[in-house]
């Protein structure tokens, strides 16, 4: 097993996914296509780990741009016979207190649900994308894994806050996270359809998590909510719109690779990038790029704008009659290996559990193997949440 | 036939910041090498991210404060896709939905009169770097990448090659007075939009672009090759014209086809979701505002020579629909000093009153200018003219078929007036009685209303002097 793309430190505490930038170690977002890039700078989340005392230990490997299911498609990874994240593994097995990944598509949460660990994709704007190599500006956050709630809440302590070098980032300076908040008496609903569209051993996980919420005073109600299949595609159409226009800047004349076989400017952008990317990278590109064009901009791009806009009003919604979403982060308790050919289509439809975090903004907490999601800057009530279910299970 | 030719302008205005728009990188035009003034950021490294520049926001806002635009209080970026090696994100960041400013007017001068052109609107957006070529290579330079620049689009309005240079000089005396831009060489450069169509005809002509030019010689030159190959296209059918993207080219004074493959790109544009909505509050705005410099206009000079004070000049400039209604009137055959007072004193009055602003009720120019003539011509006393004034105003009545209605214009002779006062004098006894005991405000009721007997139209000096002689 390759987890590994560059090691830094061998008794480094932190794993930094390879989508993540490190002053002068390459950073490939597990594609050929950036090939031998070092940056001339540290993500925002990375030094402020450095600075607070954490070493790390190196890039974990990713699938390429992070588009994957948990990182099966990297162009330095290994075949493997059952599906893992790097980092998910590192922080199961012990090896890293925790590590920090770009969640755009659900990766790192499906990630987490399969090793058994936590990841926070936190509240957009609370974390600082300066560093990350962009895909979907709009939904993507840089988030945290760790072994438990506890662990989480430790390392987002140090990263969250304002940072200038960001557009997108929010004002306040600081943010605590806490797993101690009183969660007795509050509410949680099941996602009906969401539910029905896993296999039974997790259902049977999100049941089971629900128990535990339960023994700790928690409501849990299931609802039905038909907005997730709409919201998935909404965000796929947007994810693969931004992906493509931002993976665009990869072209060859600045850096990373550069085919041997070109005559002119356009056979240098093709070669390239036809020897550059995955199937899937591919695939994405192609797609955002026909959303984007004339004919259907309108009825693809625009009206997933719309749809944000409705999911967003449904959350709210739901969010005023209860404290949290309790769903499956994935439709299996594990992948086994699969040919990139049907990627997009895999990909598009266990993003279903994930997508509406990415869409409109707000946080999402895999723990336990199922997933969390609540309100806006609702972080500490999901990990107290989570806290407790931990403390059930031990 | 006679053709009438029809220009809309593009210009692009390099912004005078220390910074780029997005990056802290300054400097590049004392760059010595290529590439000297360059940061991940502007030269598409990943994991930078944009941060707007509050400076190229400022200066924008203040050009379209300069160009009498509407100033966008929400303003947001797109991105436009194309690749080519001097853009390297294979992007550019521009302003297509919610563009800075909007809806503008400037007027030009020529031999041919004062006309408007509308602006259309007015965008921000980042340049892009400059290739050089060399043997077998192509290097890049990214210099020039993400440096500020407003793009100024006109509609349609021009109507020869001269009064697109005078519009260009225009802009360029404001923007270096106004602190904008240097507008040095290359810092302002056009796209031509031109078609030509038979005089009196509504329709557009087939369109050109000609882009890119940088020289107003170049640009008179372009326009007037152009539009003389439309006609000729019209008139002998030398040509069929399509509408195209086409190049000037200095040494042969001609205009030549690009490549199709330019003209037709579909350039995916989307919203940025690296840069938030701008908000520009009223504070903000008012700030920018106070730190507008004074329009050095040819206009003040104009009004000055007019004999118009320089408080009432300040008035004028700092509200361009006063300065735009006194133009106007101007044009119908008023005296420039005159309709100053009449637009600043008495319709500002009228409006202040009914607690309006000039902004809230656009007099017609037509009826300000009939009243202001009668005035004038001593066809009716200012004081009618005032009352008429109040009229349209309220209740947008004719000026004229007011005036005729209320007998404003009726003259009276000497002995008419006489009899008035006569009148007057015998059925206000009371009144006459207490300026006699010395009460001096009695004689304003019996002149007042010798006055309303006349309808307003008497000659206040005249009836004056009739009713003390008559009073003492
Ligand atoms: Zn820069």
């Amino acid at each position: 097993m390759k987890y590994y793309t560059t090691i830094i430190n061998e008794k480094g505490n932190i794993a930094v996914d390879d989508t993540i930038l490190v002053k002068d170690v390459d950073a490939t977002a597990g594609s050929y296509m950036l090939e031998g890039f070092k940056p001339l700078f540290s993500a925002e989340a990375v030094t402020r780990l450095e600075n607070s005392g954490y070493t790390l230990s190196g890039k974990a490997t990713v699938g390429e741009f992070g588009l994957d299911l948990v990182g099966e498609f990297s162009h330095y990874g290994e075949e493997a016979k059952e599906l893992f994240g790097a980092s998910a593994a590192l922080v199961a097995k012990g090896e890293v207190e925790g590590a920090l990944g770009v969640d755009v598509n659900g990766s790192p949460r499906r990630a987490a649900a399969l090793a058994g660990v936590d990841f926070l994709k936190p509240t957009y704007g609370t974390v600082s994308r300066y560093g990350i190599i962009s895909t979907a500006a709009s939904g993507e956050q840089l988030g945290v894994y760790a072994k438990d709630a506890e662990g989480v809440a430790k390392l987002m302590t140090v990263i969250a806050g304002h940072d200038s070098k960001d557009g997108t980032s929010l004002s306040a300076e600081k943010y605590e996270y806490s797993v101690n908040e009183d969660i007795k008496g509050k509410k949680v609903c099941i996602i009906k359809q969401l539910l029905d569209k896993a296999d039974d051993g997790v259902k049977t996980a999100v049941n089971a998590y629900a128990e535990k919420l339960k023994a700790n005073g928690v409501t849990v109600e299931e609802v039905s909510e038909d907005i997730f299949d709409g919201a998935n595609v909404a965000w796929q159409i947007l994810m693969s719109a931004e992906s493509c226009n931002n993976i665009s800047r990869y072209d060859g004349v600045k850096y990373g690779h550069r085919s041997e076989n070109y005559r002119n400017i356009d056979e240098l952008y093709v070669n390239s990038r036809t020897e550059g990317f995955n199937f899937l990278t591919k695939a994405v590109i192609l797609y955002g790029s026909d959303v984007l064009s004339k004919n259907r901009y309108k009825t693809c791009y625009d009206k997933s704008l719309k749809v944000r806009r409705l999911v967003k009003n449904k959350l709210d919604e739901l969010m005023s009659k209860y404290d949290a979403i309790l769903t499956p982060a994935c439709s299996k308790t594990a992948y086994e290996s699969y040919g990139i050919d049907g990627a997009f289509q895999k990909v598009y439809e266990e993003s279903v559990f994930t997508a509406v975090p990415n869409l409109i903004g707000i946080p999402a907490l895999v723990s336990g193997g199922v997933q969390l999601m609540g309100d806006h800057f609702s972080e500490s009530l999901l990990l107290s949440m989570a806290h407790s279910a931990e403390k059930e299970g031990k | 036939m006679n053709y009438e030719i029809v220009i809309g302008l593009e210009t692009h205005v390099e912004l005078n910041t220390k910074s780029k728009i997005f990056c802290s990188c300054g400097g590049h035009s004392e760059a010595k090498e290529p590439n000297d003034c360059v940061c991940p950021a502007c030269s598409g490294m990943p994991g930078m991210l944009p941060v707007m520049n509050k400076r190229v926001v400022e200066l924008a806002v203040t050009a379209g404060l300069m160009l009498n635009c509407e100033i966008s209080r929400y303003t947001t970026f797109d991105k436009k896709n194309y690749y080519y090696p001097d853009l390297p994100c294979a992007y550019q960041i521009t302003q297509l939905n919610h563009p800075i400013c909007t809806n503008g007017v400037v007027q030009v001068k020529t031999s041919a009169g004062t006309r408007d052109i509308r602006i259309k609107q007015i965008h921000m957006e980042e340049d892009a770097g400059k290739l050089v070529h060399s043997g077998r290579f192509s290097y890049v330079d990214f210099n020039r990448t993400s440096v500020p620049l407003i793009e100024i689009v006109t509609q349609p309005d021009f109507r020869s090659a001269e009064e697109v240079v005078v519009y260009l000089t225009k802009l360029k005396s404001m923007f270096r007075s106004g602190g904008i831009s240097e507008c040095e060489e290359g810092a302002m450069r056009c796209d031509v939009n031109i078609s030509v169509r038979p005089q009196g005809s509504e329709e557009f002509g087939v369109r050109t672009e000609i882009k890119n030019m940088a020289s107003f010689e170049a640009i008179e030159k372009a326009i007037n090759y152009e539009s003389q190959r439309h006609m000729d296209a019209l008139e002998y059918e030398t040509e069929e014209l399509v509408q195209e993207t086409r190049r000037f080219d200095d040494a042969s004074g001609k205009t030549f086809a690009m490549r199709n493959k330019e003209t037709e790109a579909d350039y995916r544009y989307f919203p940025d979701a690296n840069l938030m909505p701008i908000i520009i509050d009223d504070e903000w705005l008012e700030q920018i505002k106070a730190n507008k410099p004074v329009a050095i206009d040819d206009k003040a000079v104009e009004y000055r020579e007019a004999g118009i004070s320089e408080k009432e000049i300040d008035m004028l400039l700092s509200d361009f629909k006063l300065g735009k209604l006194l133009d106007d009137i101007v044009a119908l055959g008023c005296n420039a000093k005159d309709g100053a007072t009449w637009i600043l004193t008495d319709y500002a009055g009228v409006l202040r009153k009914d607690g309006k602003t000039v902004e809230e009720h656009n007099i017609a120019p037509e009826k300000l200018a009939a009243i202001i003539k009668m005035v004038a011509s001593g066809e009716i006393n200012r004081g009618a003219g005032k009352k008429i004034l109040i009229a349209v105003v309220e209740s947008e009545v004719d000026p004229v078929a007011y005036c005729n209605e209320q007998g404003f214009n009726k003259k009276f002779d000497a002995s008419t007036v006489e009899k008035v006062i006569d009148e007057v004098i015998n059925s206000n006894a009371q009144a006459v009685a207490s300026f006699k005991s010395g009460k001096e405000k009695a004689f304003q009721a019996l002149f007042g209303a010798c006055m309303k007997e006349l309808k307003g139209s008497g000659e206040p000096a005249l009836i004056k002097s009739l009713l003390e002689e008559k009073l003492k």
